[in-house]
């Protein structure tokens, strides 16, 4: 969804965490890797927190202690936003796949 | 150095992590703690802790390329931290205010592992040991420490106080050995890899004496120190067993059900976490016969409150799905202190105040226990029982309480039931009077129910064979329970050590058991012997 804040236009979209483990650390460092790929400036929260964390940070992505089922929501801003935001969904939606496999 | 052939070595037992069997040397890791550096300026912390980051991630990765599959994917977890801005920049940011780099490091880490530690969820506490060995691996470059991992002759049962992954990749395995740990953990990633890699794991073996050799036994969670003639021999009877039974009794496995002369024996498991269920033969299990509940009372935030014992009772009924799980309430005392809940001082603690007579002396706490007992008791087959039950008296106050705390949860509008309720029968007293217990069902507790009829303890290796569950007396009980089960339609089951013992299997049979809960490793096995007996075998 395309929406307009103070810094401009930003790309936003939301998913349901199906991992059994919830956001742990394989399904953690996944997300990071695939959001350090793109350009656009991500940010990620779970289950309607108050506070965006920076979705290229394993660290901030792991302290989400997201459960399984949360509903994990990313928004992003800079040129591949879009590409970004949908990727990402993609991602938690499959679960995670092993990539290549 | 005299032999002593026939003097018995030390025998210890912790908790299984990996099944398996190792002989051989046994080594002590020796955890690297070289002394603190003095901090240079702000510029020379921030270029050596540059440096020890980059070697580290070097190591890792190359770690990473050389184990390749799950384990690799464990070490991108370490990798991605040395890589990830948000948590790097404030580290650097204390150096310019003239930190050590070596003290801004491990603080930074300490910081994360602690809040790890208070996790409620035992995955992120595992993950803790991550987090220190990347604090380890970067400390001994920044402490000019050598990086070199201390050499290991291959077939070793390995001693540390916790392994982190890195180190036990580091490990060359080729030869065989296993790892026995005095802490650790069951779900921690080094247990994923030595359960991936087929080697024997046992953790949390408390305090450890020093030793030449070691036999390590991952199926009965045992390690035996210096081990006499006999000790080994018995040691390789058992690996051979297993090796051999191990692919028979796993085609047995998947059979429906285990009978004995025509009459259908339920063979349930005994759980302490979740965790335990992801035991590849767990499945195969008519149930969960004991899940123990007294770990919950030693996690690090201290006595767990209705929210996390609800989500750890309920997380193994939905596991089970309809199959039954029986969950028995604190068993703390006597072997099993818990600082803050047992007492202190007792001059006998296995006879003093224990399971539920420690309960019932702390209502505050035994009714927090009681409400997720009964939020829980409507989302699955749930069944609760008493430990340590000496009179009816005791029962029924039980019972009254929990009543009581069902009925106030209703009137919360919670919804919320009584389950069926059932003892322990451990303490002779209770065998002998068991037609005056009016529960719904019994079992039996052998390995109390042995000491306390033999009056041996247990883990008085001087006892040796008197010790034997076998014995008349204790049977002689076994039998009457079994007796009084059958005559008033009550199922009686038996959850101690003797129900996960081929050896004892065939007795509990022949003193009218059909319901042994054993623990998940053994499941395959007392199948098998089982099997056995209702094909005319010996079973011996």
């Amino acid at each position: 969804m395309l929406e307009t804040s103070a810094e401009g236009p930003f790309v936003t979209g939301k998913v349901r965490l199906i991992h059994a483990a919830g956001m742990h650390a394989r399904p953690a460092v996944k997300l990071t890797k695939l959001a350090k790929r793109f350009q656009a400036q991500i940010s990620v929260r779970a289950s309607e927190a108050a506070d965006w964390i920076n979705a290229k940070s394993v660290a901030k992505v792991m302290a989400l202690r997201a459960p399984r089922d949360a509903t994990i929501e990313f928004k992003a801003h800079g040129e591949d936003a879009e590409a970004a935001v949908a990727a990402l969904i993609d991602l938690v939606a499959t679960d995670f796949p092993d990539a290549g496999a | 150095m005299t032999m002593r052939a026939d003097v018995a070595g030390l025998s210890f037992r912790g908790r299984t992590a990996s099944i398996g069997f190792a002989r051989g040397p046994f080594i002590r890791l020796n955890s690297s703690e070289n002394s603190a550096r003095l901090a240079g300026t702000p510029d020379e912390e921030v270029l050596s802790l540059r440096e020890a980051i980059q070697s580290a991630a070097e190591q890792i990765a190359e770690l990473a390329a050389a184990v390749g599959g799950e384990a690799a994917q464990i070490l991108e977890f370490q990798v991605a931290l040395l890589e990830d801005e948000d948590f790097l920049d404030p580290i650097f940011a204390s150096l310019g205010q003239g930190m050590a780099a070596d003290k801004a490091w491990s603080s930074a880490l300490d910081e994360q592992i602690a809040d790890y530690n208070s996790a409620a969820d035992e995955y992120l506490q595992a993950r803790s040991s991550d987090l220190a060995d990347l604090r380890d691996r970067v400390l001994r470059t920044l402490r000019g420490g050598d990086s070199q991992p201390q050499a290991v002759p291959r077939g070793a049962v390995i001693c540390a106080d916790d392994l982190p992954p890195s180190r036990f990749l580091e490990i060359d395995w080729s030869g065989g050995g296993g790892l026995a740990l005095l802490r650790g953990s069951p779900t921690s990633h080094v247990a994923m890899l030595a359960r991936a890699r087929g080697i024997p794991m046992v953790v949390q073996l408390g305090a450890l004496p020093e030793a030449v050799t070691a036999l390590l036994d991952g199926e009965s969670a045992t390690l035996e120190l210096d081990p006499g003639a006999e000790q080994i021999t018995l040691f390789e009877r058992r690996r051979e067993a297993h090796r051999k039974s191990r692919a028979t009794a796993r085609a047995i496995l998947r059979r429906p059900a285990a009978t004995w002369r025509g009459e259908r024996i339920r063979l349930l498991i005994n759980v302490q976490h979740v965790d335990d269920l992801d035991h590849a033969d767990a499945q195969y299990a008519d149930g969960i016969g004991l899940m123990r509940t007294e770990f919950l009372l030693s996690g690090p935030g201290g006595m767990p409150d209705e929210e996390t014992q609800y989500r750890a009772y309920d997380a193994v009924l939905r596991w089970a799905d309809k199959k039954p799980v029986t969950i028995r309430t604190f068993d703390a005392g006597g072997d099993k202190p818990v600082a803050g809940f047992t007492p202190e001082g007792e001059a006998n603690p296995f006879l003093g105040l224990r399971g539920l007579r420690l309960c019932l002396a702390r209502p505050d706490l035994f009714k927090v226990q009681l409400r997720a007992l009964a939020r829980a008791a409507i989302r699955g087959n749930l069944k609760v029982m008493f430990p340590m039950v000496t009179v009816p008296a005791e029962f029924e106050a039980a019972r009254g309480l929990f009543a009581q705390v069902v009925a106030d949860l209703q009137a919360e509008d919670i919804g919320a039931m009584l389950p069926e309720l059932g003892i322990m029968v451990e303490v002779p007293a209770a065998a002998m009077t068991i037609g005056d217990f009016k529960a719904a069902f019994l079992s039996i507790g052998s390995n109390d129910l042995a000491q306390y009829v033999l009056a041996c303890d247990r883990s008085n290796g001087a006892l040796g064979n008197l010790a034997d569950p076998l014995h008349p007396a204790v049977l002689e009980l076994i039998m009457r329970t079994a007796e009084h089960g059958r005559r008033s339609g009550l199922p009686v089951s038996l959850c101690g050590d003797m129900a996960s013992d081929p050896a004892c299997v065939p007795q509990l049979l022949y003193s009218g058991l059909r319901e042994l809960s054993v623990n998940a490793p053994s499941l395959a096995q007392i199948k098998q012997t089982i099997d056995r007996l209702s094909h005319g075998g010996s079973g011996g």
